[in-house]
């Protein structure tokens, strides 16, 4: 490994002043995502490999490059998860590229998102420099918390040579109910449920469908159930259904129009835009298909004070991500020149001019 | 300890507080010493300084006033919220401003249907919880100084409490902030969706104890209070077995709302303070909370109690009722001011190490306490490896007094040597700044100076706090109380 060290150094520092630029790459499952897609490929998945896990720590190590799938594995043998159910978007999938892209699954509305459970990283910066920031600890208020930063950041701060993070055991039981009702009544429905002391693990409308997942102790499952009604999915079902939401397999994500991603407060009422929209997170997310202008899309977004999202196909032409501030905009600038001076990183993958 | 007061420029200061004053009342920009005396320390009482101008403005447009003016006059900018941490983040300078938001107290919001409650800085956190409550909500970081601390102090220390484990700390039940930059600029981080577009500037926020950012408004997500909470009462030994206790009851897949454990002279301590009925014969003594709907706390009760006794706890009681329960906590609670009692001084330290290492970690304190001739009760935050060592000594003894430095360092640079960290949540401060060198080399130091650039490019705002300069790398610093007494005694620590 001390040798892919040494040529992911060598690259980036010799990069830098020669005025070229990397592109930071693991299985490339995510290559769909964000704004553009400039420079050389530095393969991430050299660097791979699971450095530490002890279960009962909670808390896991591994090297960026890592297939996602064998952390999960791994952590499945203990009966332990990402609680934040990285999507993996195909078999290639590495942690590396799952914190960059900052992505959570269906269970994030309730357990928290990806950033929630960065402890610590180690990175290699634009100057090639290999730092480590956070740790392998639960609390940690040590210096700014730079591990949370590259939650998202798509790679522009950095190479992700190692990320700990905190992991949860597998609840104990699941259950997965389906109830038909309007788009209106299930964004009520889900707010009203998620202030009440109930194991909601996830939630998802579409085509007026509410799925709700329980997940917890065996006698709260039980409870919830009987308490919300609804009818009961067969536990394969549940599990191949939930997979599908999360990695986009569903058929709701199927055809040409571009999908969006609305982020925005839980409590938003249906959002009347042309095309069809899937309700996750509890009413906080809303994936959108639909040919609709992007200004419309994206304005609709901020009325409501949420933001909006070309997640995948459309015309990238308009920006991806829903525009910054001019302060917070120029603190992004100043963040990007200290972490990679010369600019070598994915280049413009988030916004044009990171 | 004490930074000696620095002699106050008087020419810059009648400058300033007339600049400020052209906007804000004249109550609000105060600059007699019989005025700023109360803000010249916060709970880490060892530092003191006093302010050259305090300034309290009642809303934002004050605050932006006073960011501007300072700003265009090159003064340092100092927030503070109740003045309660306890690693000197809010210590003034004889050169700045000190900003106080104890005016901005308002609570803005309350949605129980979407469940977040906006608040000003100066809300106390458990005013948050207490305006959630009626709607069977709740905010869920409790610091052990939550009926005064404030939110906006939270956010800048990230704070914690008993039930982080389960819950998170700060960072992670904030969904967004407000603030003004030293420029005078309005920034919106995080938002009241689940996410925000481009980098996790929230979260590099939280936790930067004030020197990013002034924050003027907290989004704070709340959750469903529990229906039922029950909290169990291990006694154990020997140490080490209520240390792999600890990794058991993970291990087993539970994750308790509250793991606190206890060593046998600090149960004596406390008992003698609390009476909260302790078993004094044990060597530790864990507490483990489940809560949730009653059958699933019952259930989850019942697990762990199998878990603990086949550790090798020697007793187990669990709490029959919500009094009872809160009596059992009352001494882990009140254990820094029990142990007050019974030592002139104590160092208290708040290094966190991976679980697996606590026994090792307690050995470790044991060996240090014969090598100095110095006590050292232990408590500590164990589900998340938080470790409040409390060396007891004597100011007045020179020699007591070094030897503690030295065994708190030994302490501090073995927490980073197994892989933890100096400071848990406790901050950094100017207490500990000194050992973040230990814990981050020259580069990584050089990028969170960086990170400060990037909001404050000339370095005005909390300057010398959390982030220490390459020439200042030499020594530990720790947390020295006198007299065992803490500003704010009346708040339990813990």
């Amino acid at each position: 490994m001390q040798q892919v060290l040494a040529a992911f150094t060598e690259a980036v520092k010799t990069a830098g002043p020669a005025g070229r630029h990397l592109r930071l790459r693991g299985g490339g499952t995510k290559d769909f995502y964000g704004q553009s897609l400039v420079g050389e490929i530095l393969d991430t998945r050299r660097y791979a490999g699971i450095v530490a896990y002890d279960p009962t720590e909670l808390v896991i190590t591994v090297r960026g490059g890592t297939r996602l799938a064998e952390v999960e594995a791994a952590l499945a043998a203990e009966r332990q998860m990402l609680a934040f159910e990285p999507p993996h978007f195909g078999d290639g999938a590495t942690i590396g590229g799952a914190v960059a892209a900052g992505l959570s699954g269906p269970r994030r509305a309730a357990a928290g998102a990806l950033r929630d459970f960065i402890l610590g990283v180690r990175i290699m910066d634009g100057r090639g420099q290999d730092l480590s920031f956070g740790g392998r600890v639960m609390k940690n208020v040590a210096g700014y918390d730079v591990s949370r930063l590259m939650a998202g950041a798509l790679g522009t701060l950095g190479i992700l040579l190692e990320v700990s993070m905190k992991v949860s055991p597998v609840p104990v039981a699941e259950a997965t109910l389906k109830f038909e009702l309007p788009e209106a009544k299930a964004i009520e429905t889900v707010n009203r449920w998620a202030g009440k002391p109930l194991p909601i693990s996830a939630t998802a409308y579409a085509d007026g469908e509410l799925d709700v997942r329980l997940s917890g102790a065996g006698a709260a499952v039980r409870e919830a159930c009987q308490k919300l009604g609804g009818e009961r999915l067969e536990p394969a079902q549940a599990a191949r259904f939930w997979a599908g939401i999360r990695e986009q397999t569903d058929p709701f994500f199927a055809g040409d129009e571009p999908l969006w991603r609305l982020s925005v407060p839980s409590t938003t009422p249906q959002l009347l835009l042309q095309g069809r929209t899937l309700v996750e997170w509890g009413g906080s997310l809303r994936w959108l298909k639909s040919h609709a202008p992007a200004q419309a899309i994206r304005d609709l977004a901020s009325r409501v004070a949420g933001h909006a999202a070309l997640f995948r196909g459309g015309d990238k032409g308009a920006g991806v991500f829903h525009a910054l501030p001019p302060a917070t905009a120029r603190i992004h600038g100043r963040l990007k020149a200290e972490f990679d001076p010369y600019g070598v990183f994915n280049r413009g993958r988030m916004y044009a001019d990171l | 300890m004490n930074v000696p007061a620095q002699g106050i420029d008087r020419v810059r200061q009648a400058e300033i507080v007339s600049r400020l004053r052209a906007r804000l009342p004249a109550a609000a920009v105060l600059f007699q010493e019989e005025d700023t005396r109360p803000f010249e320390c916060d709970g880490l009482s060892a530092y003191r300084e006093l302010p050259m101008i305090v300034a309290l403005p009642a809303d934002e447009d004050e605050v932006r006033f006073v960011l501007q003016t300072c700003h265009a006059l090159k003064v340092q900018v100092i927030a503070r919220g109740a003045g309660t941490g306890l690693s000197g983040g809010a210590l003034p300078s004889g050169d700045g401003v000190l900003l106080s938001l104890a005016k901005m107290k308002r609570i803005l919001a309350v949605d129980p249907v979407a469940r977040i409650a906006r608040v000003q800085p100066g809300v106390r956190n458990l005013a948050i919880t207490e305006a959630a409550d009626p709607y069977g909500l709740y905010y869920a970081p409790d610091p052990s100084s939550q009926i005064a601390c404030t939110i906006g102090g939270n956010v800048a220390e990230n704070s914690g409490g008993v039930h982080c484990l389960k819950y998170g700390l700060t960072v992670h039940n904030v969904l967004r902030v407000r603030g003004f930059t030293i420029e005078g600029e309005a920034v919106e981080l995080g938002s009241e969706a689940l996410d925000a577009p481009g980098y996790d500037l929230l979260a590099l926020v939280t936790g930067s104890e004030g020197m990013l950012a002034v924050i003027t408004e907290v989004t704070v997500r709340l959750i469903p209070e529990p229906e039922a909470c029950r909290v169990i009462l291990a006694s154990f030994d020997d140490v080490e077995k209520a240390g792999e206790a600890v990794a058991s009851v993970i291990a087993a897949g539970i994750v308790p709302a509250g793991l606190e454990m206890m060593d046998q002279p600090a149960a004596r301590a406390v008992e003698e303070f609390v009476h909260a009925g302790y078993d004094l014969d044990a060597k530790a003594l864990l507490l483990c909370e489940s809560d949730g709907t009653p059958e699933e706390v019952e259930e989850e009760i019942a697990r762990m109690i199998d878990v603990l006794r086949a550790a090798g706890a020697t007793a187990t009681r669990v709490s029959q009722s919500d009094a009872e329960r809160d009596l059992f906590w009352a001494g882990r609670k009140a254990a820094f001011p029990a142990v007050g009692r019974i030592s002139p001084d104590y160092y208290c330290m708040d290094g966190t190490i991976p679980r697996r290492r606590l026994g090792e970690m307690l050995d470790f304190i044991g060996e240090m306490e014969k090598k100095y001739g110095l006590r050292c009760p232990n408590v500590f935050h164990a589900g998340d490896g938080n470790l409040h060592p409390l060396i007891l000594f004597d100011a007045n003894d020179p020699d007591e007094l070094h030897r503690t430095e030295q065994f708190a360092a030994e302490v501090l640079e073995k927490c980073v040597a197994v892989g933890g960290t100096i400071t848990g949540e406790h901050g950094v401060g100017v207490e500990k700044i000194n050992s973040m060198c230990v814990q981050f080399t020259g580069p990584e130091l050089e990028r969170f100076r960086g990170v400060k650039r990037a909001f404050d490019p000339d370095g005005l705002l909390n300057p010398g706090k959390n982030i220490p300069t390459l020439r200042r790398c030499a020594e530990y610093g720790k947390m020295v109380v006198r007299g065992g007494v803490l500003p704010h005694a009346e708040l339990p620590r813990f």
